[in-house]
This record gives C-alpha cells, sequence and structure tokens, in this order.
C-alpha cells in the first residue's frame, strides 16, 4: 500500500515507496506474461483518462492496465470534450468528482497542472506527464526494466541522451534512479540541457562516448521535429551526427548495456535502426514493464483509498 | 488637527514632536503644541511617515472592475499606509488618450481617499506603434508615460518617446523585457525552473533592455526610469550608469527582497510575476541596491486579479501580485528590522524618492508641506490574511507570514482617511 492519494512525481516519492511499486510491477507483470488478462482489484471502480496532449502509448497503457484489473474507464480527449469548450481544469476536476471518478490519470501540456487537480478532486490523481515536468509512470517503467535485467538499480550507471531540457522522462528518471542510488549521464546540445540538473544529482558529460563510456543502460530521448524549427540545433541530420546513438557509440558502454527508449523513436536520428532492432534493445519489454507499472500504481493507491473508508 | 508625542521620520532623522496641521498643510513642528480645539491624535510610541507615494500600480478600471476598480484599489492603498498611488495605463480602453486619463482622475477624486495620478502610455494602445498624445494627457492630470507590461520592442520609437517627452518634462518608466528572449517563460530561469518543469525567463531578457534605455537616456541626454528591477546583474547596470552621469532612476518591489524562486515549486499561482522572483544572489543584490540609492525606490506594482484568474495552470494564470497592504510591512520586516535601511532611508524610498522622480508634491515632513502622512506602529506583528485585504485581488505570495508594522492612521491633505 502507498500512503498518498496520488501519484504526481517523483520529486517526492520514497526508496521505498519506489520500491514497493517495482516489486508490486513486477508481480503484475508476471500474471500478464501468464496471460492473466481479468484481475479483480479494480472491480466496482472507475477510472478517467483525461488527456490534453495526443499519446497513443501511455494512454492505451494506462486504459489496458485499468481494464485488466476491471476497473470501469473512460476515455476524455481534449479536443472532444467540454475543455474545447473553455472548461477549466478545476471546473473538469469537480465534474469529474461529482460523477464519482476513483481515478484520474491526466496527461497535461503545462508542467504543475496534475498538482492543480489533485488539489482540486478527491479521486487519486495520477500523473501521466505534465509538460516539462514528470512522467513518473515512464521513468518507473523504465526502472522496472533495469530492475529485471540487473537485478538492482544501485550502481547502474544509466546514460541518458537526447532532448533533456524538455523531458519530462529525463527528470523523472533522474529523481527516481538518484534516490535508488544509480549514476546518471546525461548528454546533450547545450541548448537542451536546462539549468541546474548537474544540482540535481545529474552527471553532465561532454561527449557521447564519455556519456556511454561503462554504461550498463543507454537510453536515447525522442527529439521533436518543432525544437529544430524552435532553433535549438540547426538540423536533425547534424543531431544525428553528433548526439545520435550508432553501433560505435554503443561499443563504449559495458558489453551487456541494454538500450532503452520511452518512444516513440526517430528512427535515424537518436537511435538508428541497428539500435532499436538490437538483440540488448529493451524497448518492447519497456511497453509491457508500462502496463505492469500502471496496474501496480493504481492497484497501490486502491488498497490507501480502502484504507481510508 | 494636532499629531501629538509621535516619532517623526525625517529627512536626517527621528525626532518626537507635535504636528500641527491646518488647512491641508503641516504649520508648525514644535514640542508641546498649545490645544487648539481641534481633533488630537495620540501618537505615543508611534511613527510618523510621510505619506507613502506608489508610482507603480495598477487599478484596473476602466475595464476590468472585476479584478479592482480606483475605488477598491484607493482603500487598499490607504489601508497600506500610501498617501497617492500613480496607476498605469494598461486598462480597457488603455489610458493613452485624454479621456480616459482625465476619467481616472476625476474617479480618483471622486472616491476621495487617496491621490489617484494616472500614468499615460507611451504609445496609442501599448501597442509599440505611435506615439500617444503625451503633451494632452499630461495637460489633464498624466503624471508620465509608460507601456508597463510591454517594452516599446521599437527602438528608436523608444528614443522618439523618450526624446519628445523630455519636453514636457514627463518620463518614460520602462518596462524591461526582451519578448523575444523571454519566449513565453513564466518564472525565473535557473534550478527551479528545471524542478518545476515551467518554462524560465532568463536575466538577460531583463537586462538587455535595461541597458538598452540606459544607451538611450544617455545618448539623448534625458531621463528614464527602470520599473521593477529583479535582477543582481540588472542592478549593477544601473549602478555604473549612474556613476557615468546618466539620468536613471529605478525601482523595485518587496516580492524581490523578501522572497526567491524557492516560492514557485509547489506551482501556487500567487507567486507567477513579471519579472519573475529571482534567486538568492539576485535578492541580496536587490537589498544592496536599495541600500546604496542604486534604487532609486520601492514600488509595490500592485497588480490585483481575480481568483479565476489565478485558479489554473501555472502557465495560464495571470502575472502579479496584489502589494498595496503588504509593502510597508515588508519593507519593516526585510529591511528595516535587519537593519539594512533606517527610517529615514525607507521614508525616502516609499515617499521622497517617488516624489522627486515624478514632481509630486509631499514625501516629507516639514513646516509649510501639504499634511500627507502616515501614522505606524512598528512593533504591531500581523499575519498575511488576503481575506482582510481591502483590494479585490487576494493575489500574494505572503499568505500567512508574520510581519511587523501596521499603519494605524492614513492623513491626506490633512484628514484621516485610514483608522486602523
Amino acid at each position: 500500500m502507498l500512503n498518498r492519494k496520488d501519484m504526481l512525481g517523483l520529486i517526492d516519492a520514497s526508496a521505498d515507496e519506489i520500491y514497493e511499486i517495482l516489486d508490486t510491477a513486477a508481480k503484475m507483470k508476471k500474471l500478464l506474461k501468464e496471460g492473466n488478462k481479468k484481475l479483480p482489484y479494480l472491480e466496482g471502480s472507475t477510472a478517467t483518462i483525461l488527456f490534453y496532449e495526443n499519446s497513443t502509448r501511455t494512454r492505451t497503457s494506462f486504459e489496458l492496465a485499468a481494464k485488466y484489473m476491471g476497473a470501469t474507464v473512460v476515455n476524455i480527449s481534449a479536443g472532444s470534450s467540454s475543455v474545447a469548450k473553455g472548461e477549466t481544469l478545476v471546473d473538469t476536476g469537480k465534474t469529474l468528482d461529482a460523477q464519482k471518478n476513483d481515478f484520474i490519470i491526466i496527461r497535461h501540456p503545462m508542467g504543475g497542472a496534475p498538482y492543480l487537480l489533485a488539489k482540486t478532486v478527491k479521486a487519486s490523481v495520477l500523473n501521466a506527464g505534465d509538460g516539462m515536468n514528470e512522467h513518473p509512470t515512464q521513468a518507473l517503467l523504465d526502472m522496472l526494466t533495469m530492475k529485471e535485467r540487473f537485478g538492482e538499480i544501485e550502481g547502474l550507471k544509466v546514460a541518458i541522451l537526447g532532448d533533456i531540457k524538455h523531458s519530462r522522462v529525463a527528470k523523472s528518471n533522474l529523481f527516481g534512479l538518484k534516490k535508488l542510488g544509480a549514476e546518471v549521464r546525461m548528454f546533450a546540445p547545450e541548448t537542451l540541457i536546462p539549468k541546474g540538473m548537474d544540482k540535481l544529482g545529474a552527471k553532465l558529460c561532454k561527449s557521447r562516448e564519455e556519456a556511454v563510456d561503462g554504461a550498463d543502460v543507454v537510453m536515447g530521448l525522442r527529439i521533436q521535429l518543432e525544437r529544430q524549427q524552435a532553433g535549438n540545433f540547426p538540423s536533425l541530420a547534424e543531431y544525428a551526427d553528433f548526439y545520435g546513438v550508432d553501433d560505435k557509440i554503443l561499443s563504449y558502454a559495458n558489453p551487456n548495456a541494454i538500450i532503452m527508449h520511452p518512444g516513440p523513436v526517430n528512427r535515424g536520428v537518436e537511435l538508428t535502426s541497428s539500435m532499436i532492432d538490437h538483440d540488448r534493445s529493451r524497448i518492447e519489454d519497456q511497453v509491457l514493464s508500462g502496463v505492469a507499472v500502471r496496474m501496480a500504481l493504481l492497484f497501490l493507491l486502491q488498497q490507501h483509498r480502502k484504507s481510508l473508508k | 488637527m494636532i499629531i501629538r508625542n509621535g516619532k517623526l521620520v525625517l529627512e536626517n532623522g527621528v525626532e518626537q514632536k507635535d504636528l500641527l496641521i491646518e488647512n491641508g498643510k503641516i504649520v508648525k513642528i514644535a514640542d508641546m503644541l498649545p490645544a487648539n480645539g481641534e481633533k488630537e491624535i495620540d501618537a505615543s510610541g508611534l511613527y510618523v511617515f510621510p505619506g507613502l507615494i506608489d508610482m507603480h500600480v495598477h487599478l484596473r478600471e476602466p475595464g476590468f472592475e472585476h479584478k479592482e476598480d480606483i475605488e477598491s484599489g484607493s482603500k487598499a492603498a490607504v489601508k497600506g499606509g500610501f498617501t497617492q498611488i500613480c496607476c498605469m495605463p494598461n486598462t480597457d480602453p488603455v489610458a493613452d488618450n485624454k479621456v480616459v486619463v482625465s476619467y481616472i482622475r476625476h474617479r480618483g477624486e471622486e472616491v476621495g481617499l487617496c491621490k489617484v495620478r494616472p500614468i499615460g502610455a507611451i504609445t496609442k494602445g501599448e501597442k509599440g506603434e505611435f506615439l500617444a498624445d503625451v503633451g494632452e494627457m499630461k495637460k489633464v492630470g498624466a503624471v508620465a508615460i509608460s507601456d508597463d507590461g510591454k517594452t516599446v520592442k521599437n527602438t528608436r520609437l523608444m528614443r522618439l518617446a523618450m526624446e519628445y517627452a523630455s519636453g514636457f518634462d514627463m518620463k518614460c518608466l520602462c518596462h524591461c523585457e526582451d519578448i523575444d528572449l523571454a519566449n513565453g517563460g513564466v518564472v525565473n530561469e535557473g534550478l527551479n525552473s528545471t524542478v518545476a518543469g515551467l518554462n524560465g525567463i532568463q536575466r538577460a531578457a531583463e537586462d538587455i533592455i535595461i541597458a538598452r534605455e540606459i544607451c538611450l537616456a544617455e545618448s539623448l541626454n534625458v531621463p528614464a526610469h527602470i520599473c521593477h528591477v529583479s535582477t543582481h546583474s540588472g542592478v549593477r547596470l544601473i549602478r555604473d550608469a549612474k556613476r557615468a552621469g546618466v539620468k536613471i532612476t529605478a525601482e523595485t518591489c518587496p516580492h524581490y527582497f523578501a522572497l526567491t524562486d524557492d516560492v514557485i515549486c509547489d506551482f501556487n499561482t500567487n507567486t507567477k510575476v513579471n519579472p519573475p522572483i529571482r534567486e538568492e544572489i539576485d535578492k541580496q543584490a536587490i537589498i544592496e541596491g536599495l541600500k546604496d540609492g542604486t534604487l532609486d525606490c520601492i514600488v509595490t506594482d500592485h497588480a490585483p486579479h481575480h481568483a479565476d484568474d489565478k485558479n489554473v495552470e501555472y502557465n495560464l494564470a495571470a502575472f502579479g501580485i496584489s502589494g498595496l497592504e503588504t509593502s510597508f510591512a515588508l519593507t519593516i520586516t526585510h529591511l528595516y528590522k535587519t537593519g539594512v535601511l533606517t527610517l529615514p532611508q525607507i521614508a525616502d524610498r516609499m515617499s521622497a524618492a517617488p516624489a522627486r522622480i515624478l514632481n509630486l508634491e509631499g514625501g516629507k515632513i516639514a513646516e509649510g508641506e501639504v499634511a500627507d502622512l502616515m501614522i505606524a506602529d512598528l512593533d504591531k506583528k500581523w499575519t498575511v490574511d488576503s481575506a482582510k485585504f481591502l483590494s479585490k485581488g487576494k493575489n500574494t505570495p505572503f499568505e500567512g507570514h508574520e510581519l511587523y508594522g501596521e499603519v494605524k492612521y492614513t492623513i491626506v491633505d490633512g484628514e484621516v482617511k485610514y483608522n486602523g
């Protein structure tokens, strides 16, 4: 059981909480692998998925996680709802609360929006990504994938390459991995490294080789085309040439190193196709971990809700 | 009226004397004035300041009366110890012509609490395209011009504005923000913007335009005034310019010397203000700048908003802090009780300096001066509770802060306009 109403970010999660989520998720993943897709834990509960940004992977992952455990699931897209009619987030939250939702899973383009929602509603709020702030379930599923491969997170060297500045994934991973004792290295164009990452515990590297040297995990981050258009770097070709990961760069890593990416990947930009399809690529395993982690979180938050009744 | 036994905060020190007020003027300052049968205020244990002057507020009328109006803003002002306030022109319609400027002035007189001095726009509609009628606005009471909230982006137009306005003895009050560099930011760019995942605004966005206005003022040999300085580097630019003899004056606000951007991390939208609350190094430089006079005055940048404008995502929330009712106490708590400024220095930064910069009456306690006064208990401790604000804007980042310094009386033209 998690002793909290919401899961908004890993910034305030304890190592014990993270371990509890990962342990529960590992059990869920085992059940999934055995083909169990009809679990009773959320029967009688309702989860609303409220997405203000496009998403395929995260949305279906949350939806399946809730459905596999028997919850009633409602999907709302910002474009086709009262949001488009100008309703505020606070008013949307009050409506969802009045409809007796137990969980609201929110993705929003602005940092802090899930905090505002969580303050407003009685339902448990799960952050599915807010602006440049956090994406806690992505980091948890990444950590589950690492833990399953290496047994322990502590002592792992994790290299994160790509658009760190706009990446909620990088930040949630940094918060989580540091708490579990991993070393987190980062490398990106200077325009895509935000201020203070080193003060938050990241080791900022000067080259791909330095970042990847002896690393156990090589994680690419998606580069959005609009960042290039906004002038953060001159071209995708130059990006791939100086910041992408290929076989040569991977050769600097630990021979057992795994390749990860939160998806969707721009093939040939942040990772070459040979990386994505590599036998040490864990990109598809990350997807399965995602469903398991979200099941675990819903389950643990549900336990907490029950304990209050 | 006689004010008895108050400690008068004079230009060069504090003296306990009686004050005789007749026909709205300070007539006599002496020991043990004889009673004259008129009203008396016993100011024993209290301090008498020249009425505070805030040269940078937003009163929202006309156009945004749900946020504030001239009456509610005036009530908040006198409660905060202010006898004169200068209101920015970003109303709807914009105060860029004599009609709107006259309206604001007349509403202020009708309300009849503090003196409301309108500031006209630099450009028509604050659009940065064509100069507003500076002379016409001055004729009906405008005390300065400003496109506050926006920088006049076209440097040549800003040059013409400073030059033209100087012919009317009017100053440009410059909002300094390179809008391209600020790039939609909502907080200071630094560790905390990274922690919160919010778009940051670099110091350089402010400094570049401060430097531009200094260059223009120097090159044209005309005065200019820098609004709400928030950066340590901006303080240095202004200090260097002043040493070089450039006719630059500058203001800052209590939130820049009382807070650091640690307060943004829980996404409290009442901490969202432009320029943003910055870091410890900036806070210390702002304090130093107030001490050595680089920063001439303390203003509130009182920017009241309706709760609906703030109860939204941080990115969508309106910029601004409701400041009139906390400014004096924040100054006493953070600058006087800590030994940074003396009381005469505080009277200068909050009253005499703005009067000097804008050629306003008041600003000092002396025989023959206008009887705009404020009487305060500097040892009274109180807790900020926005529900008790008289301003319609309850948007304060200081909720729950314990502060020293309570305004007991605000006297305008010899009449008590507030008694707390």
